[in-house]
């Protein structure tokens, strides 16, 4: 669009300084703390805290899971939201329309239901069990609870391309030769590919940070199933700021890493297209 | 290879896209299917391809049915409207594409891939842009590489959805000579769908011409021109004025003037039409004979090599169009305003229709 | 813009693939039924399963357990901070997109990222910053502690954190439809006099609301259910400092398990109205861009 000249519009002053007031005091002051508590700390403290055997062990269980979730929510993702573009069933539009539940409902009953499904005595549980498949407590059952987050993040950012894709690309490849699912790897895919990476990476951002979902079904055992939000909390509750913020600095990095990629992922992926 | 569709009939809920169209095309020819938007050309042309099933009727590819065959068994080349290229892939790979997905047992070592596709690119002249992604490339390069595509395969058949229908006129004529120059050397049964006569007439061995889901007249572009067989065909090809008469024993009576219709010799007071090309008529400053119309100049365009002016008959106050050529216009000297009198020169008067 | 966003929506009729080159019939129904075999265990399940818990010890149970004060006090804190939350962040969100997407200015890609920066951080950490900056040891603590001012472990520092939480929403659905916009017909509106408040409120506001509708919907919705961040800055104090996300947790610490699923039940009524308020306005939506965009309705097969 036009870039705007101030003159014209009012209220840029207004909005501006709304806009920049309401960000420093809700959004960058508060931030700030995180890295102000940290410097507290001198290096070597710092560096001790974040490869504390407990600490470190959190990392593993979060990042591992998270990415595990990712994973599967990467292929069941493309499935669902395939089925959803392609095909017609009844109670489409209502399944479609569920695919957000994980996002509308709030952590805390998601995580009790989860826990409670999967616990030995669980509607879903009492069957794994005896094939020995512990999930309530267990690394699993947090990232069970990971892909029922993540899920909506991949089928959402998918489902725009799936509906974009030219038909004729495809009837193209069918009157060249290719059979159906040459047409779907070589292209398809490749189309969907882009979306696909930055839905893992969303699914995979959201996951590390969550907390609701994932301490009822995780057990928190130290060293075993204790996610990174939960030792930050405890962290807090033994007054020892510092090293909770030395831990979330970590997370922080993590995030904004993951952010930048999706960032760059997408803008690469509008160049290659660009008709 | 020949192509004979046979009785098709194809439907959408309830719109008919094709009524029961047969058509034969001889194998090496290049056919246009010409026609309005909804006359079922684009349909028919799917159909032959595979790309949709018809609900009645046989297609037949040098005598064997074909008719059931999936798109992909039926060695057609296609070439759509907005090209469908792969655009992740370079234009080396679109063009390659269909040798690589060949089972294995028939596919073409690494070296004859590169061979093949080099060649036909160097046909298309875009040999240089091998490299390139479909979105470097102009809409014109666009539509030659969809063609290197579809020929790569050595198709039996090629058939073209309206194709230069998303370029510029400028390059829509380029492609179109190189289109029948391609044709020439190449030789495959063509069958390209496109709602421009120009096109149509110029390009094609033969054209076909489409209405509703009916094929009105096939034959050759001068034949159609020429001699068309349907008011429809009149009406599509070039540009014509109607005049509704009543005609009577070999002439048409339009208001006071009189034309001659001997191929309605033996009709008696029937309700007509007759159909004057632009063209087709004579102006004069004086009126000559019973078949001079009185009209007034209303709209002179004098560019290029005919003049078109906008006539109003005086009697009945329609207003009609006449192409005249220049030389005649300036001996005239016509302008806005005066009058002038109009006589056709080549009239075909078809019935009313009930 | 971009990144951590909220999932956007996609719900249209399928493609016409025709036969002739899509999947076979055997194939499309093995897919279908994985699609929704997966679904139904990861999404129905549990919310079945909260519906049949609530209920498992019968209906007085259940009446008993979302009535009784602690409950409704929780119900009435997650109102509150609900009713404090969304209109700070409904004002903040038009203002933002305003000033972004009608103006020019160096640094407003940063502020874009900045207006993103809250859905980057975990919710734990999102409470975890307020503590450090109100808590007992935080920068404003002995000052707080002084003038007797308690906003960690109550009520305010939850309004905070989930405004912190909750503020994308609103300019993160308006800023992209603001910028498809444009800003001609504000233009329009100033050179035939009006002035800035009535082009806001009869030119702008009228195009942008249902996108504006859609983003209070997800915000509400999270400012309800919002869990991590509230529990790190509520102090769990029953009937005081609880809302009903943290109430569902203490019930279903102390094992009063059909109490806490009952809870939990309200919430989860209210997400399936969420959901259903979410669908309705995407209708909406694509209807309104439809009847802007008139474009032929001959779909292009059919057109020969």
């Amino acid at each position: 669009m036009r870039a705007q000249s101030r003159g014209v519009l009012p209220g840029f002053g207004l909005s501006l300084g709304i806009t920049c007031t309401y960000l420093s005091l809700i959004v960058l002051l508060p931030l700030a703390t995180i890295f102000t508590r940290t410097t507290e700390l001198s290096w070597s403290e710092f560096w001790s805290t974040i490869t504390n055997p407990r600490v470190l062990a959190s990392y593993r269980v979060t990042f591992g899971a998270s990415f595990v979730a990712a994973v599967v929510n990467t292929f069941f993702g493309l499935l669902v939201a395939w089925v959803l573009v392609r095909y017609r069933f009844p109670g489409r539009r209502l399944v479609d329309a569920m695919v957000d539940l994980p996002f509308a409902l709030p952590t805390a009953v998601a995580g009790i239901a989860l826990t409670t499904l999967y616990a030995s005595n669980g509607w879903v549980g009492q069957y794994l069990e005896p094939l020995g498949l512990k999930v309530a407590y267990t690394s699993l059952g947090i990232t069970v609870a990971l892909i029922f987050i993540g899920l909506p993040f991949v089928v959402r950012t998918v489902q725009p391309v799936l509906d974009d894709l030219e038909v004729e690309v495809e009837e193209a490849a069918a009157s060249l030769g290719a059979r159906r699912w040459q047409t779907f790897t070589r292209v398809v895919f490749p189309t969907v590919g882009p979306a696909l990476l930055t839905g893992f990476a969303l699914a995979f951002a959201r996951a590390i940070g969550e907390y609701g979902s994932v301490v009822f079904i995780s057990g928190n055992m130290p060293m075993k199933t204790e996610i990174v939000p939960l030792l930050i909390i405890t962290k807090l509750e033994q007054y020892d700021y510092a090293g909770a913020t030395a831990v979330a600095v970590v997370m922080l990095v993590a995030s904004f890493v993951l952010l930048l990629t999706i960032n760059l992922l997408q803008w690469a992926a509008r160049r290659r297209t660009a008709a | 290879m020949s192509i004979e569709v046979r009785n098709l009939r194809k439907a959408f809920g309830n719109f008919v896209a094709l009524d029961n169209v047969s058509l034969d095309v001889p194998g090496g020819e290049l056919v246009a299917l010409l026609g309005p938007s909804g006359s079922g050309k684009t349909t028919l042309l799917r159909i032959i391809a595979g790309l949709e099933p018809a609900d009645q009727g046989t297609i037949l590819f040098q005598g064997e049915n074909a008719t059931d065959r999936p798109v992909r068994e039926r060695q057609v080349g296609f070439v759509f409207q907005h090209y469908a290229l792969f655009r992740h892939m370079s234009v080396f790979e679109n063009v390659a594409f269909g040798l690589r997905v060949r089972p294995r047992k028939v596919r073409p070592s690494e070296r004859e891939i590169h061979e093949t596709v080099m060649g036909l690119l160097h046909l298309v002249q875009l040999d240089v842009l091998a490299g390139r992604r479909p979105s470097e490339l102009s809409g014109g390069q666009r539509q030659r590489v969809a063609l290197a595509r579809a020929l790569a395969v050595k198709p039996k058949v090629l058939l073209l959805d309206e194709p230069f229908g998303a370029l510029d006129a400028k390059v829509r004529k380029e492609l179109r000579r190189w289109l029948r120059r391609l044709h020439e050397e190449v030789h495959v049964t063509s069958v390209f769908v496109t709602h421009d006569q120009e096109e149509a007439l110029e390009v094609s061995d033969r054209v076909v011409i489409m209405n509703e889901g009916r094929i009105e007249q096939s034959g050759t572009p001068e034949e159609v021109y020429e001699r068309p067989s349907t008011p429809f065909v009149y009406g599509f090809l070039g540009d014509v004025n109607l005049f509704h008469g009543r005609i009577h024993q070999g002439h048409v009576n339009i208001g006071e003037s009189e034309l001659d219709a001997p191929e309605w010799a033996h009709a008696s007071d029937q309700a007509g039409v007759a159909y004057v090309r632009t063209y087709d008529v004579e102006l004069g400053l004086i009126r000559s004979g019973t078949s001079s119309l009185e009209a007034v100049v209303r709209h002179v365009r004098a560019f290029g090599p005919m003049v078109r002016l906008e006539l109003d008959l005086v009697d009945g106050g329609r207003t009609i169009e006449a192409h005249v050529p220049r030389g005649r216009f300036d001996a005239l000297r016509l302008g806005k305003g005066e009058r002038v009198y109009v006589s056709p020169t080549s009239v075909r008067v078809f019935a009313q229709p009930a | 813009m971009t990144s951590i966003a909220i999932p956007r929506p996609a719900a249209s009729a399928p493609r016409a693939i025709t036969r002739a080159t899509g999947e076979s019939r055997a194939v499309r129904w093995t897919l279908t039924a994985i699609a929704l075999v997966f679904l139904s265990l990861t999404l129905v399940l549990p919310l079945v399963l909260v519906f049949a818990q609530a209920l498992s010890k019968g209906f007085s149970t259940y009446w008993q357990a979302i009535s009784e004060p602690d409950a409704l006090s929780a119900a009435k804190l997650t109102l509150l901070v609900a009713a404090i939350a969304v209109p700070i962040n409904l004002v903040f969100g038009v203002a933002a997109a305003w000033c972004i997407t009608k103006f020019d200015f160096p640094g407003k890609n940063v502020l874009i990222t900045l207006i993103d920066l809250p859905f980057a951080v975990s919710p734990v950490i999102s409470g975890m910053i307020f503590v450090l900056v109100f808590g007992a040891h935080g920068w404003f603590g002995p000052w707080l502690l002084e003038h007797d001012i308690k906003i960690i472990f109550a009520v305010p520092g939850i309004v905070l954190a989930t405004t912190f939480i909750t503020s994308p929403f609103v300019a993160r659905e308006l800023i992209p439809l603001m910028q498809e916009q444009g800003a001609d017909e504000e233009e329009a509106a100033i050179v035939l006099g009006a002035g800035g408040w009535q082009t806001f409120f009869r030119v702008t506001l009228p195009n942008i609301k249902w996108g504006l509708l859609y983003g209070l919907i997800l915000c509400n919705a999270r400012a309800m259910g919002e869990f991590g961040a509230v529990s790190v800055v509520s102090g769990h104090i029953r009937g005081e400092t609880n809302t009903l996300p943290l109430h569902v947790e203490i019930l279903y610490n102390e094992y009063a398990f059909a109490a806490s699923f009952a809870v939990a039940s309200v919430l989860t009524l209210l997400a399936l109205v969420t959901l259903a308020l979410k669908t309705l306005v995407e209708w909406h939506q694509r209807r309104s861009a439809v009847e802007s965009t008139e474009t032929d309705s001959i779909p292009e097969r059919i057109v020969a």
